[in-house]
């Protein structure tokens, strides 16, 4: 009886430690948590028309459209952002032929080292490189970016959430904040130097509009390059470099599933049947 | 156990003789998991889970001895690594994925096994040591998970480990220096991700140890049921092979489903996106939270906001901070006295009305209720139902169970598990269905005397 008797003791003591000193106070000093300002204006994450080729269970990806997002980046984004987990030769996935992927390498300038000095130098990419860091160093990054440093974009998809539809919404969501939010919030400013963003996380991002007007990238495809489009190429390149292997895992997944289907139903079956002769005859 | 009736090992051939007389391991395997095994007859589909969690653990030690061989322990390159199994290494994302979608299922799967022991008392005497084993079982998993997590170096790894380990900062005179020798430093760092990696490889060994003891206890009293009434005679129970390893090889496949599903089609789902940006010590995420399985402790953590003080003078007894870190241990501290809080002598809640209810609607709603409050930012309303529950929670095990266990007027039991299966027992006594007390006291036999 002594145990049972003293974890009723222990039982109570604890709750009423509990209750008397934090959640009594708690409940006579209720407030809800007022969140701050910019939660009015704050917008989920939307899909382009039609959405993404990528999608689904069945989705594959549009080699077209990464092709393009790859340019957007390239003209683009890569003035800022590095994308230091992918390697040119990972761009052979986006249909270029190994000539094409040893030229394209070649645009791009990487640190090297001089083999007759040893010093440090620069050279232009070879398959095998990762692509290079636009800045030097974080310092660096920080100092030419009004003290907010541009974020690698490797794994930008998948480091928010509903990442993809983040990154196309944010790319093309740039805008004046709803007037009429504004008037019924005091005090809200975009302060100088940030610009404003429904779809950030704070609505005030350090980013200039980088996709700034239609036809600021021509494709080599033809396709028209709307700022909606261009945000849209771009977000499916960056889905693809955060996870190249998105495709193939799925791909992967039927088959699986298929056999396991399969290989579940038998034992079903077999759990039945041998089962059968224990169960009590219906009458 | 074995029972007088069980099958014995009878080697077939020249060559099984031979190795029965120097080793004999099949000997083992046969009256452990195979025809020697008798096992009740009546186990529904919550019996699956103890087979599925050895399953689990298998799954995490085959795909995380893969995932070694490729990462680095250390801080600098970690992340790196990390990315360098998904793109690189051949189906490195495959084992990757397996591997932290594993450590989830892992979780389900053994809160299912705990859960059906709550409510099929599956504690109690005469297998309180199975009980106390497992406990040990699930406190080793939350560490190695826990370590787990902190090795891919990202955000949340990174923060998850700082708050954790500042857990141990809150124990008094002691707690800070024991917070920087656990880590081997004052933040978490490469001292520290290198010995939680060697820790998160050791540590599945010692689990698999104590499963084999787990599973060595469970063969000493037998396999519980739902009816909760012990095996009398042989139409009681089948031998284990054929009849459980077929139905767990269907449960197998069912889980095998789920588990593949979410792999191949959501394996990030379950997974926090800070863990995709690399840890940065001098940037803290919005709302640091644990993975999922984590929440209901750490909900009862943060549900101690007050020092506890002598009213009116201002003086700390325990600061708010150890409150909540005795909590959060004691809650799972005190599934080991369980066996010795719940007297009633009926194992099974199917017969249980009062306990019955507490289960349904006071238990599971409360740790739904916990589980959602960890997830959410410190803030009202989240603190004052995270209150509420973790109250609900230590009133539960500490208070109503033990009351209710002795108040409680169980419904008669059926007089053995082969009538519950077949609906009559010839070898029942007469009238033996309708009498309770007669069913109640035979199980009640087995409880210790005090």
């Amino acid at each position: 009886m002594s145990i049972r008797l003293g974890a009723i003791i222990a039982g109570l003591g604890i709750v009423g430690i509990l209750f008397f000193w934090s959640l009594l106070p708690g409940a006579i000093n209720y407030a809800p948590a007022e969140k701050p300002d910019y939660y009015a204006f704050k917008e989920k994450p939307v899909a382009p028309e039609g959405g993404f080729s990528f999608e689904g269970p069945f989705g594959k990806w549009d080699n077209a459209q990464l092709q393009r997002g790859y340019q957007v980046y390239k003209e683009v984004c890569a003035a800022c952002h590095g994308l230091k987990f992918v390697a040119f030769r990972n761009l052979s996935e986006l249909g270029y032929s190994e000539a094409e992927v040893q030229a394209e390498a070649a645009n791009w300038i990487v640190p090297g080292i001089d083999p007759n000095t040893g010093e440090a130098t620069t050279r232009p990419g070879k398959p095998t490189d990762q692509f290079p860091s636009p800045f030097a160093n974080d310092v660096a990054a920080a100092a030419a970016n009004n003290n907010a440093i541009p974020p690698d974009l490797s794994l930008m998809t998948k480091a928010r959430k509903d990442g993809t539809n983040y990154v196309y919404s944010l790319l093309a969501g740039y805008g004046e904040p709803d007037p009429e939010i504004a008037a019924s919030v005091s005090e809200f400013e975009t302060p100088t130097g940030l610009y404003f963003n429904k779809y950030f996380a704070n609505v005030n991002i350090a980013m200039a509009p980088p996709i700034a007007a239609d036809g600021q990238v021509t494709y080599a495809d033809g396709t028209e390059a709307t700022v909606d489009q261009m945000s849209a190429d771009v977000a499916a390149f960056l889905t693809w470099t955060a996870e190249p292997t998105l495709v193939k895992r799925k791909q992967t997944g039927w088959p699986v599933l298929g056999f396991l289907l399969f290989a579940t139903i038998l034992a079903y079956l077999s759990k039945k049947q041998i089962w059968a002769g224990l169960k009590p005859k219906k009458k | 156990m074995s029972f007088a009736w069980a099958k014995q090992y009878e080697p077939k051939n020249d060559f099984t003789k031979w190795i029965d007389e120097k080793l004999p391991l099949p000997r083992l395997v046969y009256n452990a998991v195979g025809a020697g095994y008798p096992v009740p007859r009546n186990l529904n589909y919550m019996w699956n889970f103890g087979v599925l969690a050895g399953f689990c653990l298998m799954i995490q030690i085959i795909t995380g001895v893969i995932l070694a061989m490729h990462y680095a322990a250390n801080a600098e390159v970690a992340f790196a690594t990390t990315e360098h199994i998904m793109r690189n290494v051949n189906s490195g994302w495959l084992m990757r994925y397996a591997h932290a979608n594993g450590a989830s299922f892992f979780f389900i799967v053994i809160y299912l096994h705990i859960f059906r022991g709550f409510y099929y008392s599956s504690y109690k005497a005469p297998r309180e040591m199975i009980w106390l084993l497992g406990v040990v079982i699930f406190l080793l998993m939350m560490a190695t998970a826990f370590m787990g997590y902190v090795l891919p170096w990202g955000q949340m790894s990174f923060w998850g480990a700082k708050v954790i380990t500042g857990l141990f900062g809150a124990i008094p005179l002691v707690g800070e220096s024991l917070q920087t020798w656990l880590l081997g430093g004052f933040a978490p760092d490469n001292a520290a991700l290198n010995r939680f990696f060697s820790l998160h490889f050791l540590l599945p060994f010692v689990i698999a140890g104590v499963v084999i003891l787990h599973i060595w206890a469970l063969h000493i009293p037998g396999s519980s049921n739902p009816t909760g009434i012990e095996v009398k005679k042989e139409s009681d129970t089948v031998p284990f092979h054929p009849y459980y390893t077929a139905k767990d090889g269907f449960g197998l496949g069912i889980f095998l489903l789920a588990f593949t599903f979410m792999v191949f089609f959501l394996p990030n789902t379950l997974g926090h996106p800070d863990n995709y940006i690399e840890a940065n010590p001098l940037s803290t995420p919005a709302l640091i939270v644990p993975e999922w399985y984590f929440l209901p402790f750490y909900a009862i953590l943060r549900a101690f906001t007050s020092d506890l003080t002598i009213p009116f003078t201002g003086i700390i007894l325990v600061p708010a901070k150890l409150l909540g870190v005795i909590a959060m241990f004691g809650s799972i501290l005190i599934w080991f006295i369980l066996p010795w809080l719940d007297k009633s002598p009926v194992r099974s809640g199917h017969y249980r009305p009062m306990f019955k209810k507490f289960f349904w609607f006071g238990l599971i709603p409360c740790m739904a209720l916990l589980t959602y409050c960890g997830g959410a930012p410190a803030e009202e309303p989240y603190v004052l139902l995270s209150q509420i529950a973790t109250a609900y929670y230590f009133l539960h095990f500490l208070v109503i169970l033990p009351i209710v266990s002795q108040i409680e007027v169980p419904k008669p039991l059926p007089y053995s598990i082969t009538e519950s299966v077949l609906g009559s027992d010839d070898t029942a006594p007469e009238n033996s269905a309708s009498s309770d007390a007669k069913g109640a006291g035979e199980a009640g036999s087995l409880q210790p005397a005090e």
